[in-house]
């Protein structure tokens, strides 16, 4: 399984690299939201700085809805789908691969959002250690979600207007989680959040299972 | 292999099997309606009579709440009956992933449906409700933030079911999502329950007064009441879904034998494609008795 889970996240991450869609389309657009957010609340650096947490996990959640989208249509285009059947790899190796793709990716935007957070709403960092392991349970968790939901709705017509509905309020504990987990390490208070780091653990967990169980099903049924 | 004598094909738990009993015209698949259902409808039409009475004539008025307690004894048996509902969905889409009858994927989407109506009339009336209690519609209560999230799963649910695609990819996607259902509506609960805990101690006064006397008994009604219709809706929208999907495999089937009929033998053709239909999709045979058998 982890050899096939290999292969596939390498391919998706190929065709990523390749198609430049993640660096050229995606990470503008989740920086443009930070701006966006700045219009809103007006550039008031306190209110900005004390929502940062909140604002950042949205603007994460924002740009993984869009790169939950492209790993789905990966498999929708050239029957993607059938030869990936057909091959013999492990349905759960192909969502391990694909959700471990999906998290690279994110991984990368929430570096990128997190110094857009310190440079434009001048949040000083504090809790390193517990940032980051929130962020990665974090990451797994909305991999995970996301790859069983961009199961759900890969090959529909309304795949693009679809996703958000279902995803996101799936996603609410995972942003509650991740948001709580934030605060309390940038209000230099980390015990905290080392509750709401577990709670992300476990979703992680959770989530990954109910995907690896069910994506040969989903694959097979469609 | 002969047809089963029930519309339900899966002996779903809709509490009579002899749906389509009544004679009917040739070309009708069934009704909705049936003896049992009938009266089941007349108790629940009853029940909510006996609901108005208690729930605005015989309880007496609350001594902290007033009239708008009247608002519970529809409020809390519809919120219990929303759980209910995407308990009935998830139970009904594991058996469909077991089972692949199409009895129970019309079951899963019935309830979920029926689900969604209580989730709104929860809504709805917990507003009212607080409004006058609170002194506002909404607040960023525990529940009132976990339901507001579980009609919005409700919501995709249907959303997804609803789309035109092939029928059995459909089934599937709505059974892994249905799947889901309660084990998310369970997380989603816990953390609000636990973020609200955390962050902001009860905003609201604890209203836990000890129910009793004539109000209890109001409460109880609604129970039923709430309880009766949920049943009665939850029938007759899973015979209406069962139908659709009668109707949708007979009209194929129909369709492609008369596109064949046009080649050949036309009458022995669609009368054959009616017969073996029935034989394969198990429809119930409708046809008054003493009719030819297919």
């Amino acid at each position: 399984m982890w050899r096939d889970a290999a292969l596939v996240a390498g391919r998706d991450l190929r065709v990523e690299l390749r198609s430049r869609v993640t660096t050229n389309q995606v990470a503008p657009f989740s920086v443009l939201v930070l701006i966006l957010f700045a219009f809103a609340l007006d550039p008031d650096r306190q209110l900005l700085e004390r929502l940062a947490s909140g604002l950042y996990w949205t603007a994460v959640l924002f740009a993984a809805l869009l790169a939950i989208s492209r790993s789905a249509a990966i498999d929708e285009t050239d029957g993607v789908r059938d030869a990936l059947r057909l091959s013999g790899i492990d349905p759960a190796g192909v969502f391990v691969g694909k959700a471990a793709a999906v998290a690279v990716v994110l991984l990368g935007l929430e570096v990128l959002l997190g110094i857009g957070v310190v440079v434009l709403y001048g949040v000083d960092l504090a809790g390193a250690g517990l940032v980051v392991l929130a962020a990665l349970a974090a990451t797994v968790a909305v991999a995970a979600t996301g790859t069983l939901y961009g199961a759900l709705v890969s090959g529909l017509r309304v795949r693009e207007t679809l996703l958000p509905l279902l995803l996101l309020p799936v996603l609410a504990p995972v942003l509650i989680g991740a948001t709580r987990a934030f605060e309390a390490a940038l209000a230099g208070v980390p015990a905290d959040g080392w509750a709401w780091c577990g709670l992300l653990a476990g979703l992680a967990v959770l989530y990954a299972v109910a995907g690896a169980l069910a994506y040969g099903t989903l694959l097979e049924g469609s | 292999m002969t047809a089963p004598a029930s519309t339900s094909p899966t002996g779903a738990p809709d509490g009579d099997g002899g749906a389509s009993a009544a004679p009917a015209g040739r070309t009708t698949l069934g009704h909705t309606g049936s003896p049992a259902s009938r009266v089941l409808g007349a108790l629940a039409l009853g029940s909510v009579a006996l609901l108005v009475m208690y729930g605005l004539v015989w309880s007496p008025p609350d001594a902290e709440m007033a009239d708008s307690v009247r608002l519970m004894y529809i409020h809390v048996p519809a919120a219990s009956f929303l759980y209910t509902g995407c308990f009935i969905t998830t139970v009904a889409s594991a058996m469909w992933l077991r089972r692949r009858t199409p009895g129970w994927d019309a079951l899963a989407g019935a309830s979920a449906e029926i689900a969604l109506l209580f989730a709104a009339i929860t809504l709805g009336t917990g507003s009212l409700w607080g409004r006058p209690t609170w002194g506002t519609y909404w607040t960023w209560d525990a529940r009132l933030t976990s339901t507001a999230l579980l009609t919005a799963l409700l919501v995709g649910y249907l959303a997804l079911r609803r789309l035109d695609v092939d029928p059995t990819a459909r089934s599937t996607r709505a059974a892994v999502l249905g799947l889901l259902l309660v084990p998310n509506v369970i997380i989603v609960n816990r953390s609000v329950e636990w973020w609200r805990s955390l962050h902001q101690r009860s905003t609201l006064v604890k209203l836990d007064p000890t129910i009793e006397g004539q109000m209890l008994v109001a409460l109880m009604v609604g129970f039923l009441a709430v309880g009766l219709v949920f049943t009665w809706l939850l029938v007759h929208r899973f015979r209406v879904a069962w139908l659709e999907y009668q109707s949708e495999r007979l009209d194929l089937d129909l369709a492609l034998a008369e596109r064949r009929a046009e080649a050949g033998h036309p009458r022995e053709a669609v009368e054959a494609a009616r017969s073996s239909d029935r034989r394969h999709h198990g429809v119930a045979d409708t046809r008054r008795p003493g009719g030819t058998p297919a």
